[in-house]
């Protein structure tokens, strides 16, 4: 069946079979890689996207449900100038980050956090992200990192 | 929040200064290449059909339906393997795909090709397997029975290490005992095994994309195996979404390989999260009894111990793992006299290897469970204990090795007790009305805890850890270093799993040879071997083999300026850009200086030999040790048996802070992984089955989990070191356990002057809750 849907400002139709998830789509039909996948039952948030401005995790959706919808996946997130999102700055700059498998997922729920409230505490941030899991850096320079970015969001 | 020592006036970029990841960049814009996002031209999938029992005989494997499944390509089993039938990091003892027994849960039997993951999954599904099954042996104790029938003709003890030293009948005038127990964890690395595997033209060799932790130990298994020379198995290295020991031993690598070989064309396999908990290895399950003695004033006398560590199925890292744990049972305390005794055995339970901590883990949480015991036993404040026999440069450790390196156990101890205890109320947060936050509370949002309940306790863990591998192991590390047109060039086949050596290679650089601008080339096996990324071993290892490579470069292009230029090579220093000698002012930019040369130099670097054990499990086994200590405060439940991590405080020796940034990054990380292992992770086996292989079930530290981290590096620059720097990477994991449990039994201990015993983690809300079941321990004296 067919599937239209904005992803990342520019409008796709993709032939899919009605199983194919949002995930599927993304990596596999449009070839955007940064979006991960790292546990198949919505535990981790490696694939986190957004979906008409809000994070969902996109191994949850089936593409279908995404018809008719506007995707940013992390490559969607600079600008067109290349200038990197200020969550994505943030990220780098705290130190954010090691194996970075949980990075894209982290930026897309943090930015969509930050969204609907820019000016969260500690204990915001770190209820906001809950969903996200990430095994290398103890979570604390992700906090931090969101901390920054709201700051520069101000 | 981290408290971390100010660093010192540095040049931006050098040795010491927090610098950011090079590859941080294409991490959070997603386009760094992870093992899973690779594809290739004509590229088809792979898949593995694994054993649904943990212990049979296969009676037939009739694959015939599955070559009718369409759009398959390759149906291959133990008949298709040209090489070497088995595989293992120490000894072959695992086949690439089981033939006539499997012996336990996940064991490869099959692998398929077809031309996407649904065909393959279908085609797995067609193969008709006939088990016999079989009872499965999974007590490890039972295993080291002579009368228990042997699951594996190499029998059912993979290895077995007494530790005789001292006085073996030494006596304390307090003795306590206990037996301890730790469950089976799970790496749990975020990014899932994946593997492309690219033949060469004609079918003589191949190129492997892969995410590992030890490029040419796989490739020499591989090899093996595949029935090639090595040099006709090129590894590169895939991106690798964490590895924490999890790939070290080989998952995918080889059946990949083979697919591709036998298609001649490109096979991608990728694991998902429920096939990855049987993929690899993981962390051992022990029982350990151990007996202390010491004077009645708390002087350790002797340490007595039988462990049994549960390899399951296959030998992996055991017989290493084991060696780490009788060697180090005591912790990081001088102790005159020990006799212990290790066992490895096989079961039918997952195959167990490495992760963080590798053997030290285990005998941590026992040992520091004692010192705690041995503390109320002596009347001691356990920190004083603790002090009392800490372990100093220069003490000998229970295999007779002096230990050299900087050894600052008391400075641990002392740094950790001056860093802030919360200021958090106990019970949580208060609110704006007074009432308590929620989410700070033991149970967090299933808002099942009353907040005038919970009770804080406060709690010590101290440990020791080996660097580098031991006993003998022929260990090293290769760098390239290349300086042409003023630009460095490293080459290194160090595998970089998150921890950070890409960012410390390019600073050793500059700090070294002192150029600025250095570029890291792909890693791969183009060059010799780096050894494996684990042990803490890569700052050491593979940061000297770099700053030798760099010093050597650097030598060369003084003596060519030096001839070209008329001047004192012995004067010479580089400052980032130029070549300058001090005295004169004279100065020529590398670029200029380095005109019409190509410096191009490769070395090895070696850590001094190390010696297997004797029979009494003497020698000086071990390269050097590294030492941190953990304090941990909780709020318990007691009713609900619900535990919240508040505060660890932590003080650990580091040598030389070379990059303090990333270190805090290891410190918090490794110290959620202790977490996880005190009171979250554990993998369930009933009767040999898996339980809880996904991460609904699997319970990981999330944001709200994780307690404050209070840290403070000790920087004592160790002189066995090259760079002065010990690994930083384990040291957290280690002893951030047993902190916490002995904070969690100061709490229960608080309720009603007893407490709980908690001889065992994960230490599950039953454990703390329900009345106490007999327990092993004993106090005498």
């Amino acid at each position: 069946m067919n599937v239209t849907l904005t992803i990342n400002g520019t409008a796709h139709t993709y032939d899919l079979e009605p199983r194919t998830l949002l995930v599927q789509l993304i990596r596999e039909h449009a070839g955007l890689t940064g979006t991960n996948i790292g546990c198949d039952t919505s535990s981790c948030g490696a694939c986190s996207v957004h979906l008409d401005g809000e994070a969902v995790k996109s191994c949850t959706l089936l593409a279908v449900q995404a018809d008719g919808a506007d995707v940013t996946t992390i490559e969607g997130m600079a600008s067109a100038d290349g200038t990197m999102h200020p969550v994505q700055q943030a990220f780098m700059d705290e130190h954010g980050l090691q194996c970075g498998f949980c990075t894209p997922g982290m930026v897309m729920a943090a930015s969509s956090l930050l969204a609907e409230n820019p000016s969260p505490t500690d204990e915001d941030v770190r209820i906001g992200l809950e969903g996200n899991l990430c095994r290398c850096t103890g979570y604390h320079n992700i906090v931090k990192a969101v901390l920054t970015a709201s700051g520069a969001d101000q | 929040m981290t408290v971390l020592d100010a660093p010192s006036a540095i040049r931006p970029g050098t040795l010491g200064d927090s610098v950011l990841r090079p590859d941080g960049t294409a991490k959070v814009q997603g386009s760094f290449e992870f093992c899973s996002d690779l594809n290739a031209e004509g590229c088809v999938w792979g898949a593995t059909l694994r054993s649904p029992h943990p212990y049979a005989r296969i009676r037939s494997i009739d694959v015939s339906a599955a070559w009718r499944v369409p759009g398959v390509l390759a149906v291959i089993t133990a008949d298709d393997v040209p090489g070497q039938a088995n595989y293992g990091l120490i000894v072959p003892d695992q086949p690439v795909f089981a033939a006539d027994v499997v012996r336990y849960v996940g064991e490869p039997i099959a692998a398929v090709a077809g031309d996407d993951p649904e065909v393959c999954r279908r085609a797995l599904a067609a193969i008709e397997v006939d088990y016999d099954v079989l009872e499965p042996l999974i007590d490890a104790e039972a295993a080291l029975d002579p009368n228990t029938p042997a699951i594996h003709p190499d029998g059912n003890v993979i290895s077995s290490q007494p530790v005789i030293h001292g006085d073996r009948d030494a006596t304390g005038d307090v003795v306590v005992e206990a037996t301890y127990e730790v469950g089976m964890q799970d790496q749990a690395f975020l990014g899932l095994e994946a593997a492309l595997a690219i033949p060469d033209p004609g079918g003589r060799g191949l190129e492997v994309y892969v995410a590992t932790q030890w490029m040419h130990e796989d490739r020499r298994q591989m090899a093996d195996c595949l029935g090639l020379d090595p040099e006709s198995v090129r590894l590169v290295l895939g991106g690798v979404g964490g590895a924490f020991g999890a790939r070290e031993d080989i998952s995918l690598q080889i059946h990949t390989s083979l697919l591709a070989l036998r298609l001649g064309r490109p096979v991608r396999m990728a694991y998902d999260r429920a096939e990855s908990f049987l993929g690899h290895v993981h962390r051992h399950p022990a029982t350990m009894w151990m007996r202390h003695h010491a004077t009645a004033d708390g002087q350790l006398v002797k340490v007595e111990s039988r462990m049994v560590f549960d390899g399951g199925a296959y030998a992996s890292t055991s017989e290493a793992v084991l060696l780490n744990a009788v060697t180090q049972a005591p912790g990081p305390y001088r102790c005159p006299n020990a006799v212990i005794e290790g066992h490895a055995v096989r079961t039918n339970h997952l195959p167990c290897g490495a992760m963080r901590g590798f053997g030290v883990v285990q005998v941590c949480f026992a040992h520091e469970s004692q010192m705690d015991k041995l503390a109320d036993a002596c009347g001691v404040d356990p920190w004083e204990l603790r002090l009392q026999n800490a372990m100093h440069t220069g003490d000998t450790t229970i295999t007779g090795q002096v230990v050299h390196n900087v050894a600052p156990v008391e400075e641990c101890l002392r740094a950790t007790a001056a860093l802030p205890l919360p200021d958090e109320p106990v019970g949580g947060h208060p609110r704006a009305d007074g009432s308590a936050d929620v989410m700070k509370t033991p149970g967090g949002a299933g808002r099942t805890t009353d907040a005038s309940d919970v009770v804080r306790g406060i709690g010590w863990g101290v440990s020791m850890k080996n660097l580098m591998y031991s006993a003998g192991f022929d260990d090293y590390s290769t760098a390239r270093c290349r300086l042409a047109d003023g630009v460095v060039t490293l080459k290194f086949a160090t595998v970089e799993v998150g921890q950070g050596f890409v960012t410390l290679a390019g600073q050793i650089a500059r700090s070294v040879l002192g150029v600025d601008d250095v570029v890291l080339g792909r890693i791969d096996t183009q060059v010799g071997s780096a050894g494996s990324t684990s042990a803490s071993r890569q700052t050491w290892m593979s940061g000297g083999a770099v700053a030798a490579a760099c010093r050597a470069v650097r030598d060369r292009l003084f003596l060519h300026v030096a001839e070209q230029h008329d001047v004192d090579p012995g004067q010479l220093e580089i400052d980032g850009t130029d070549v300058r000698d001090e005295a004169s002012g004279w100065r020529i930019p590398v670029v200029d200086a380095s005109a019409g040369v190509d410096i191009d130099e490769t070395v090895e670097y070696r850590h001094p030999a190390t010696e297997p054990l004797d029979e009494n499990g003497q020698g000086d086994c071990h390269v050097g040790f590294v030492f941190v200590a953990h304090r941990a405060v909780v709020d318990v439940d007691p009713e609900l048996g619900l535990v919240k991590v508040v505060q660890i405080a932590t003080a650990q020796d580091v040598g030389r802070a070379l990059n303090p940034l990333s270190i805090t990054g290891q410190i918090e990380g490794g110290v959620a992984q202790g977490l996880g292992l005190a009171v979250m992770e554990e993998i369930i086996q009933t009767d040999g089955i898996i339980r809880n292989g996904n991460f609904t079930d699997y319970l990981l530290p999330t944001f709200l989990d994780m307690p404050d981290v209070v840290a403070t590096l000790i920087e004592q620059p160790d002189p066995l070191a090259p760079l002065g720097a010990k690994g930083v990477g384990e040291p957290p994991t280690i002893s951030s356990t047993p902190a916490i449990v002995a904070a969690i039994r100061d709490a229960l201990r608080q309720v009603d002057g007893v407490g709980r015993p908690l001889d065992r983690v994960p230490v599950r809300p039953a454990d703390i809750c329900l009345p106490a079941r007999a327990s092993a321990s004993s106090t005498t004296g």
